[in-house]
């Protein structure tokens, strides 16, 4: 297509026209996505407390997300007075622009990514650390007491699960022996005797997909770790004092690094755009299709998961994230490492080329 | 913290077990009910909206005795009376403030002619305050408009009385 383009416009313009059109075809879907989620978040919180969820706009309550963002768009926008303008309006703008930015680098399909750059892991890392910044920003900048106290505290919260996120991903890393998303999903393919296509199936890597989810739900501030917007004691925390399509940018940003961190770990564990069985028939579905089915259910476990368990006291939760995940993940980077060099694996991985990246079927 | 309570939080047992729960939860009836299209049975001595009601023959039911007024704990009952033409003694402003009113029924238990009751409605929001001032004519609509289910409801209810 950028061949296409710069054909038509020449080179610059061509190429600028050909990734505006390849950005907004990824994120016009995720947004798409996005919205639904909201609303099976809502449906799957509400079946397991034994209600019924949004059902009144559209068939089965599917178009109350866009209610919802129509009504914060009609909205006012209200600006504290002693609010620090500028940063004020930023801090939902980087957070909702981080959340996007970040899906530069998911590979939708074999050779399906738009910035097939060789270190995406840690764009993405990179990426979902800044995305701290957009609620620290909000908590100073709203000038108020709730939103200053959720905003350090979800600062602290952040800087504590990524640590250990960081080291899940480097056992992940070192068994692709890349940091490329599209090598490590096809370094899942046929892990187990070659029957099974993904991370989890490994039971060395097994502890550290359930590492990642509990990480990844701290991350995202997701219940049981919703500190920063722990309504008994924040009433929102740094959301306070936004309204309108400010709020909706938060709540936008908010849902979109959720679906993010699915699509993480379906990518780094339960094997990305492969079927999760190595087995022919399996491929003639689409690669979109199985990552799509794999976030959806990764999405249906951050729901249950909210459904589930009360919100952690804040020692509790620093105490988790420090005394056991730190360890723990730390310890796992020793033994997949030192697996990995009894078993010969790395310095085979080393004198071979990289695997060729073959299209599915 | 014992080796064994330290495997178990390890393993995420009870997490494991909590989370079988609820996934067993999801597929349950819901317990909601979906309101404007179903609803909760209402006992017959529900206390919604008032209603005046008449006698068959089409008069008015209160006798102006201003019981109701008298007991109304909130002070939302208005009356005015004089007699009628024909002698009899009639209210001539039969007002309820239902911004005041708390539901309590001690209008409709004074009420020695069963003229002033508490009907089924539930369903009288408006958009004004001011509506929400009723006057005689249309406590008198509501009795007409609810006579049948506040009569099978006075009925259900007389032999607890």
């Amino acid at each position: 297509m950028t061949e296409f383009f710069q054909s038509i416009l020449g080179e610059g313009l061509g190429w600028f026209v050909a990734h505006l059109i390849l950005i907004l075809l990824i994120a016009l879907p995720v947004m798409l996505v996005m919205a639904l989620s909201t609303w099976m978040d809502r449906k799957v919180w509400a079946a397991m407390m034994l209600r019924r969820g949004p059902n009144v706009v559209g068939p089965i309550g599917i178009l109350q997300p866009f209610a919802d963002g129509l009504k914060l768009f009609l909205k006012e926008t209200i600006v504290p007075t002693g609010a620090n303008k500028g940063v004020f309006f930023l801090a939902p703008m980087i957070t909702f622009v981080l959340a996007l930015v970040a899906w530069a680098v998911i590979p939708f399909d074999a050779g399906w990514v738009l910035a097939d750059i060789n270190v995406g892991l840690l764009f993405l890392f990179a990426v979902s650390s800044l995305g701290v910044y957009g609620i620290i920003m909000s908590g100073w900048a709203s000038n108020s007491k709730y939103p200053f106290l959720g905003g350090l505290r979800s600062a602290a919260q952040m800087v504590s699960y990524e640590v250990s996120i960081g080291f899940v991903i480097i056992c992940v890393v070192l068994y692709a022996s890349s940091f490329n998303l599209t090598d490590i999903v096809e370094s899942q393919r046929g892990n187990i005797f070659g029957l099974l296509n993904g991370n989890l199936f490994n039971p060395l890597l097994f502890p550290m997909a359930i590492v990642f989810l509990i990480s990844a739900l701290a991350e995202t501030n997701r219940p049981p770790f919703d500190l920063p917007e722990a309504e008994a004691e924040l009433v929102a925390g740094y959301q306070v004092e936004y309204s309108s399509m400010t709020f909706a940018l938060f709540f936008l940003g908010e849902y979109m690094n959720i679906l993010l961190m699915c699509a993480l770990a379906s990518i780094l564990f339960l094997g990305g755009y492969l079927p999760p069985l190595n087995w022919a028939p399996l491929y003639m579905v689409p690669g979109l299709v199985w990552l799509f089915l794999k976030v959806v259910f990764m999405f249906f476990i951050f729901a249950w998961v909210k459904a589930t368990v009360p919100r952690y006291r804040y020692d509790q939760l620093m105490r988790l994230g420090w005394k056991v995940f730190l360890p723990l993940s730390l310890f796992w980077v020793v033994l997949v490492s030192g697996w990995l060099v009894f078993t010969g694996h790395y310095s085979a991985e080393v004198a071979s080329p990289p695997p060729v990246v073959e299209s599915a079927a | 913290m014992s080796l064994m309570q330290a495997a178990k939080s390890m393993l995420l047992l009870e997490f494991i077990r909590g989370h079988a729960l609820t996934f067993s939860y999801m597929f349950r009836p819901k317990r909601t009910i979906n309101y404007p299209y179903e609803r909760g049975p209402l006992s017959p001595r529900f206390r919604g909206e008032h209603a005046l009601r008449r006698y068959p023959n089409g008069e008015e039911r209160c006798i102006a005795c201003k019981l109701c007024e008298a007991v109304c704990p909130a002070l939302a009952i208005t009356i005015e009376a004089e007699p009628r033409a024909d002698g009899s003694r009639r209210t001539t402003r039969y007002d309820i403030d239902m911004t005041k009113c708390i539901y309590c029924g001690l209008c409709q238990e004074a009420c020695p002619v069963d003229a002033i009751v508490e009907g089924p409605n539930l369903e009288f929001a408006t958009e004004t305050r001011e509506e929400l001032m009723y006057n005689k004519d249309k406590l008198l609509a509501n009795g007409e408009r609810w006579e049948r289910a506040i009569a099978a409801n006075l009925a259900a209810d007389a032999p607890y009385r």
